[in-house]
């Protein structure tokens, strides 16, 4: 099953270029249900049999790539496969629109897929290099989608970005292919020293990654790519791209350094990963609070929520176990809540852009009564993303609330209360002025696709609130628990 | 078979609500007959089963949902005594207050959105009287604030708008303390605590004064969180400016929704976590007898001082809940059914009154209290239920609010506080202080000028059939909770059985 996640996408991203327009909506549908059901298979095996090991063409590591499906990476899989298929559906009625953007659009849609895919199972360090340098290039390229001098202007930022991280990220795994000579991680988890040279490794790796993964103050590239791509792009890019990264910093600092994480210097720069996390999620707020457009809103809150993910470190690295383990859990929550919501949001936000021509906050007026499902989604998907019950969202909170008080760091249980507030304060910015009566502007109508794929993800956020219980088991199993543990 | 069925019960119940609440939204504006068959056959089925539910404790078996919900903390509903008393007050007054709504929105734009989030919002209300434990509550809390926002700002007007700001900075700070409380509660004294029991999980002091030490603050904090949205004094700001909202809303607002929601939770903390002999112990309760006597004094203070109608009746909310508080504060049995019978009571007078004044603004287009004079003659059976709704807060015989006082004086009494019996009598007059005016106006002043904005004119009756007989009922009802007080299925019955339940483990 494993090959065949990256086999169907990569095969169907050719299809889409071979492949004569008007075939084209059916062939994309029966690649997703491939995909779903491929992904949906791998996680039923792995939850019943345990993690999974495959060595592509049989050559073993460290020779060969090997591919791992472990409990986390099934619950990851999910989480692509679903989103991706709510957003191709909406991309495809939503890029109606954009003739031109749709061709190049699909093609780099199953790349990203592909490279999610790849990152997911990926056993060693190059192979995850390789998948990065994949997903940042497919990324980069949907940003540039409309070729307006803006998109333009913030996707090459975002190019600039991705590749000084790849970089970073390169001379890292360098350093240890050179001190250790494998960069297989379960090898390396084993002979890691806490020397000089490990710890100058695992921080340019560290650096590369938060620049991938737009955490405070290596933001800026963000807002402008998130908040320019067409919608269905802005989506994958905040549920999905973003993640990516930071699955492989977990990886490095809860897996590969995991007997080493709690020497003092890794210690203390792991409290330092939660004071970016704090930076970014009192700094994107606040900004997301200030932004006219309202695609610049969801994107500052997507720095915003990342910061959340920071907290992992300092919950978990150098505390007790049962504080990793609920940190760890709690991460993982949040990371796959705000996956739907985010998804959910941006695509709700796309509809209302849509209906009444260009993005300004304050022009929203009337949208409850012309669009009402959108504002419905994006309502849910904030419910989640302000952390309030019932959702994934604020499980994911309160997993986080227990482990910041299961380790005595006061001051990170109220930063995740603050957090909350400040959340609400710029998200119902926008539910203010959707119930004003008084439409300043013409709405053009919106396919009902559109709605109803991002309810349907917003719904799925909130149904985390009741079956957390699942992913959470399926993470239990996995061999990858966290440092501590 | 019969643990299955009972398992899925409290879930059915809130379930009713919710699922209404997800086909009214998708339904089109147009049919509006649809929506209503929707709307009153939901109310109907709920009640239906929280009477079944009712049944089945007076048997002695209690419905109970639970699953796991994050490791170690489970999600729980369960349909105990206490949250049958609540059940059953939002599930009466639901009923009448969709009928009363369905009349009153008729022909304004917006009603799918409106009924939508009014079953959210009562579905929020039946979650928090069957939560079974903290985790649970405040899933169901937060959900309240949330689906009441929209109701709050339903015109879309300037000043709703701001209301709604008001009610939000109000309600989720309130909602950040509470949560913080909650999960210092699970962290410190675990999951097996936070759940509701009939005496409370503690028993006795001395487990050491560290111990005693965080229970005290973690109490403060509760009563700070759920005091936002009881609107004990100086959290009560929201309720007065909220009042922007149409009447139906302002109704379930004040006598089932967000104001009983945060003394319900009170009452739940109290009894059911901590325990009334515990708190006692724990030496919390003076305090908060004495917050309570401070907002019973201050609301109606602030009632005298108000002109317009709806922001009279309410401060008297404000004043009134804190009844309920001072109730749960005296310790003993009878002033524990003093303060559960008035979280019955209080709410069917309360939407008695807010109902009149909506039909004086739908109607006459009244809104102030001088614009009053001679509307008895106009409007007699609406007059006639305002009076009774003010006499009941005032507390004259034979109506409920009579039956809630006699209570909580006689619970003062036994409880040593003559204090507090000194503060009802004060509170008692400020009451006929700010009602009787009204009344005098009502029934024995001429019509001065004409009406500011008539817009039913009289005909068989005189406003609309919806608007009128939601009235009438629950007048009918206020009347008859005292009347007939003694009888199995009333209020004060209900309330005596708890009481004693609470103090005999």
């Amino acid at each position: 099953m494993m090959p065949l996640l990256l086999i169907i996408p990569l095969a169907w991203a050719i299809l889409c270029i071979l492949l004569p327009q008007r075939w084209l909506s059916l062939t994309i549908r029966a690649g997703l249900l491939l995909q779903v059901g491929a992904a949906l298979l791998l996680t039923a095996d792995v939850y019943v049999n345990g993690p999974i090991e495959y060595a592509l063409g049989d050559w073993q590591a460290p020779l060969g790539i090997a591919l791992i499906a472990d409990g986390v990476s099934v619950t990851l899989i999910s989480l692509s496969a679903v989103v991706a298929l709510f957003v191709a559906f909406y991309a495809q009625s939503y890029l109606q629109r954009y003739e031109h953007e749709q061709t190049y659009f699909w093609p780099l849609f199953w790349f990203l897929l592909a490279s999610l895919n790849g990152i997911w199972l990926a056993g060693d360090l190059f192979n995850l290099y390789v998948g990065l340098e994949l997903l940042g290039l497919a990324a980069v390229g949907m940003v540039t989608l409309t070729g307006e001098k803006p998109a333009l202007h913030a996707a090459l930022r975002y190019l600039y970005a991705a590749l000084l991280g790849s970089l970073a990220y390169l001379a890292g795994v360098a350093i240890l292919y050179g001190a250790y000579g494998t960069l297989a991680i379960p090898q390396l988890g084993e002979l890691l020293d806490a020397n000089i040279t490990t710890f100058v490794a695992i921080g340019l790796i560290s650096i590369g990654l938060l620049l991938k993964t737009a955490i405070f103050p290596f933001h800026y590239w963000l807002p402008p790519a998130h908040g320019g791509a067409l919608a269905p792009v802005s989506a994958l890019l905040s549920a999905l791209v973003v993640k990516a990264s930071f699955y492989i910093l977990a990886r490095v600092w809860l897996d590969m350094a995991s007997e080493i994480n709690s020497h003092v210097v890794l210690y203390s720069a792991a409290q330092g990963l939660g004071v970016l996390g704090a930076g970014a999620i009192l700094w994107g707020s606040w900004q997301a609070y200030k932004a006219a457009q309202v695609k610049m809103l969801v994107a500052y809150s997507t720095v915003a929520q990342l910061g959340y993910l920071m907290l992992l470190f300092p919950l978990a690295i150098g505390t007790t176990a049962v504080a990793a383990g609920l940190a760890w859990q709690g991460a993982m929550l949040h990371l796959l809540a705000h996956g739907f919501a985010k998804a959910a949001m941006f695509m709700s936000v796309g509809t209302l852009v849509l209906a009444i021509g260009h993005g300004k906050v304050n022009d929203l007026a009337g949208v409850s009564h012309r669009i009402p499902i959108s504002l419905f989604a994006f309502g849910l998907s904030a419910v989640s993303i302000m952390g309030l019950p019932p959702s994934g969202g604020f499980n994911a909170k309160w997993l986080l609330l227990q482990s910041a008080m299961a380790s005595q760091q006061w001051w990170w249980f109220i930063l995740l209360v603050v957090g909350g507030l400040l959340t609400a304060a710029y998200v119902f910015r926008v539910f203010r002025i959707s119930f004003v009566e008084k439409a300043t502007h013409e709405f053009s109508s919106t396919s009902s696709t559109l709605d109803f794929t991002a309810l349907a993800l917003a719904a799925i956020a909130i149904a985390m609130g009741f079956f957390s219980q699942w992913p959470l088991s399926l993470l239990q199993s996995s061999g990858f628990q966290g440092g501590g543990l | 078979m019969m643990p299955e069925f009972t398992f899925w019960l409290p879930v059915v119940v809130v379930g009713t609500s919710l699922l209404a609440a997800l086909i009214i939204f998708a339904l089109p504006e147009a049919q509006q007959r649809t929506r209503s068959v929707l709307n009153i056959g939901a109310a109907v089925v709920k009640l239906a089963i929280v009477a079944y539910m009712v049944q089945l404790i007076m048997a002695g078996d209690i419905a109970e949902t639970r699953f796991e919900i994050v490791p170690g903390i489970d999600f729980l509903l369960r349909a105990d005594a206490l949250s049958m008393l609540f059940a059953g007050l939002s599930s009466v007054l639901w009923l009448f207050t969709t009928l009363y709504a369905i009349g009153y929105l008729e022909g304004s734009p917006h009603r799918s959105r409106f009924f939508g989030f009014f079953s959210l919002c009562v579905a929020s209300t039946m979650g928090i009287a069957l939560a079974g434990n903290l985790f649970t509550f405040l899933i169901f809390f937060e959900m309240l604030t949330l689906s009441t926002y929209p109701l709050v700002v339903h015109r879309g007007t300037e000043a709703s708008l701001k209301a709604g700001r008001t009610y939000l900075r109000y309600t989720l700070s309130g909602g950040a303390v509470l949560l913080t409380a909650v999960a210092l509660f699970y962290g410190l004294f675990g999951a097996e605590a936070a759940e509701f029991t009939e005496a409370g999980g503690f028993q006795t002091l001395g487990e050491g004064s560290e111990v005693s030490l965080w229970l005290t603050i973690l109490f403060f904090m509760f009563i700070a969180g759920l005091g936002v949205k009881a609107a004990l004094v100086p959290l009560h700001g929201w309720l007065p400016v909220a009042m922007v909202a149409p009447a139906p809303v302002s109704a379930l607002l004040h006598a089932v929704a967000v104001v009983k929601a945060g003394a319900f939770g009170i009452v739940r903390v109290v009894y059911n976590v901590y325990g009334i002999e515990f708190a006692w112990q724990l030496g919390v309760l003076l305090p908060l007898a004495i917050l309570a006597a401070i907002t019973i004094l201050w609301g109606s203070l602030q009632a005298l001082r108000q002109i317009e109608l709806k922001k009279r009746l309410a401060y008297s909310t404000v004043s009134q809940v804190s009844y309920i508080v001072l109730g749960v504060c005296l310790f003993g049995p009878i002033g524990t059914i003093g303060g559960l019978v008035h979280l019955l009571h209080q709410g069917i007078m309360k939407v008695t009154l807010f109902f009149c004044a909506g039909n004086y603004a739908e109607t006459l287009g009244i809104h102030r209290i001088d614009e009053l004079d001679g509307t008895g003659k106009r409007m007699p059976l609406t007059s006639i239920a305002f009076t009774i709704g003010a006499f009941g807060m005032i507390g004259v015989p034979p109506t409920a609010g009579f039956i809630s006082k006699w209570y909580l004086a006689s619970g003062a009494f036994a409880a040593g506080m003559n204090w507090a019996v000194l503060v009802l009598i004060i509170s008692s007059m400020l009451n006929a202080a700010y009602f009787l005016p009204i009344l005098y106006r009502l029934w024995f002043k001429p019509q001065k000028q004409p009406w500011p904005d008539e817009q039913i004119a009289a005909a068989r009756f005189e406003t609309h059939g919806l608007l009128l007989w939601p009235v009438v009922a629950t007048a009918v009802f206020s009347i008859a909770a005292g009347l007939f007080a003694a009888h199995a299925f009333s209020p004060l019955t209900w309330a005596t059985l708890i009481s004693v339940r609470e103090y005999l483990p």
